[in-house]
């Protein structure tokens, strides 16, 4: 089963060479980022990056940090030590060309669909486009998206999956480069949660973006990822990353989707064992 | 309750209140025969003659527009202060136990002092009635900042949203119905407040006009004019609601 995955052994002197290679083209690098609390450290040394186009998911267990980590990468929160470095530039604060989606679609219930889609695109730290042109792109994402139509409908009209949808129309008509997606379908059921997936790769590969995909549901990340690094330990590292080398769409390609399932299932289990082993 | 009885129960309330008040008078009139100038009959009489002078259109419109001058400055100072107590810890704690006193003080307590300050005229009036609107607007305000949605502020700062822009775009359009909800009460104080604070030192206006009533022997414009302040905060209070639930069902 040579289509699925390649293990890369999570240790640090690998991760700090991948990084190396990757830092002239990624689009983001992250460089021996330590998180903590007062005292409490969330995560310490990861190194990663993620490049153009690419669909990374960050999967881990509840309280690994990994939220934390996608803050930190995002710009929403400061490293205790480390650097971000976004299209080359060290990462101060939101990057005007990244996104944010997350749990909750975060509507706000007095602007239509249309305005909620348009929200921030006319902020000071934001690129100037004109009127015309922030309509047409609105207008754009929320089409693909699938809610042309419902443009002047108030969100409390909409299910949760239709806010979500706009929520991702709001992010796509920033035209991002990097769209950051903490658990974004988590809060939907599973018949929804299928249909977002498969938009989210759809429209993703549309505009052009990379994505970070932060989940605790292995297979949302098979279905939807480039390439998967495991979080676990504490405090939190890259344990692991795998490339998914399964063709789209993933759901014809069962044999290969579970093969790489139970290799990370394996990953998981022996994480596990190192742990309570270290407890010992 | 069958939609009748609804309509039919407050106007029961309304003629039950009005028979004691012609049964009170009648009474009072025994020991004290002047107190039958206060009855229901000769009060309505005055009414509907008052109603149709140009005199009291007058004074009616002056006391709307203090009114209207001291909720301005109550929601110009109370949104930024209860904005300020919502997002800053530190300005909630110092100025906690003093706002608490503050608004313990009979706004009427300061009426010879701003006399003093502000001289005779609108001026103590609108301070008067401003201090006495501006507490339910600034605390409405203060927990409508506590309740918003956390999720609305990591989505504004995601956006890197200025303070500024946070605050417009975010904030206050999010408090909008607890800042209305401090609007209505602060309606209701300023309308009890400003008949004694135009008692004093104003030539216009509904609390002159009673006390002019008064001076002139004219009962029953008194009692009219009492019963018209009723009938009037009665209406500015159901346009504030009306005003609010129209702004909560617009969401």
């Amino acid at each position: 089963m040579n289509a699925a995955a390649r293990p890369a052994p999570g240790n640090a002197a690998d991760a700090d060479a991948a990084a190396a290679t990757e830092t002239s083209h990624g689009l983001l690098t992250a460089d021996g980022l330590d998180f903590r609390y007062g005292a409490l450290p969330v995560f310490t040394e990861v190194s990663l990056s993620i490049r153009r186009r690419e669909i990374v998911a960050l999967l881990g267990g509840s309280g690994c940090g990994k939220s934390t980590l996608l803050r930190v990468l995002a710009g929403l929160e400061s490293p205790s030590a480390g650097q971000v470095r976004f299209l080359d530039q060290p990462l101060e604060r939101p990057h005007p060309r990244s996104a944010l989606i997350f749990q909750h679609a975060s509507l706000l219930p007095w602007l239509r669909v249309e305005a909620n889609a348009a929200f921030g695109l006319d902020f000071r730290h934001q690129p100037a486009i004109a009127a015309g042109v922030r309509q047409s792109r609105v207008r754009e994402a929320l089409a693909a998206v699938g809610l042309a139509g419902r443009e002047h409908a108030w969100p409390a009209e909409l299910s949760g999956g239709q806010a979500q949808r706009v929520a991702l129309a709001r992010a796509l008509a920033r035209e991002p480069e990097l769209l950051f997606a903490d658990e974004p379908f988590s809060a939907l059921d599973a018949i929804t949660r299928a249909e977002m997936q498969n938009l989210l790769v759809d429209v993703v590969h549309r505009w052009h973006a990379a994505v970070l995909l932060v989940t605790h549901d292995i297979d949302e990340a098979i279905l939807v990822a480039d390439r998967i690094l495991l979080m676990g330990g504490r405090p939190g590292g890259i344990l692991a990353e795998w490339t998914v080398d399964v063709p789209r769409p993933r759901e014809d390609h069962p044999g290969a989707v579970t093969a790489l399932r139970l290799e990370i299932l394996a990953a998981l289990r022996d994480t596990f064992t190192q742990a309570t082993a270290g407890v010992d | 309750m069958p939609p009748r009885l609804r309509f039919l129960l407050p106007l029961g309330g309304l003629a039950a209140a009005l028979a004691l008040w012609w049964l009170g008078a009648a009474l009072l009139a025994r020991s004290i025969p002047i107190a039958s100038h206060f009855a229901p009959l000769g009060a309505l009489r005055a009414l509907a003659g008052l109603l149709g002078e140009a005199l009291l259109w007058e004074h009616v419109a002056v006391s709307l527009k203090r009114v209207a001058v001291g909720l301005a400055f109550a929601i110009a100072i109370g949104v930024p202060l209860g904005v300020l107590t919502g997002i800053s810890a530190l300005f909630a704690q110092a100025t906690g136990p003093l706002f608490q006193f503050l608004r313990m003080v009979s706004p009427l307590s300061w009426m010879p002092i701003a006399v003093m300050v502000l001289g005779i005229g609108d001026a103590p009036v609108y301070f008067l009635l401003a201090f006495a609107a501006v507490w339910p607007i600034l605390l409405n305000t203060a927990a409508g900042v506590a309740q918003l949605d956390r999720n609305w502020l990591l989505l504004a700062k995601s956006l890197s949203a200025t303070r500024f822009e946070t605050i417009t775009r975010v904030i206050l359009p999010g408090i909008t119905a607890h800042i209305l909800t401090g609007v209505r009460l602060a309606i209701g104080i300023i309308w009890i407040i400003l008949v004694p604070a135009e008692m004093l030192g104003v030539d216009a206006g509904l609390g002159y006009f009673i006390l002019d009533t008064r001076d002139r022997l004219a009962y029953a414009e008194l009692m009219a004019a009492v019963v018209l302040v009723g009938a009037l905060g009665f209406l500015l209070d159901h346009a504030a609601r009306w005003l609010h639930r129209r702004w909560l069902h617009g969401r």
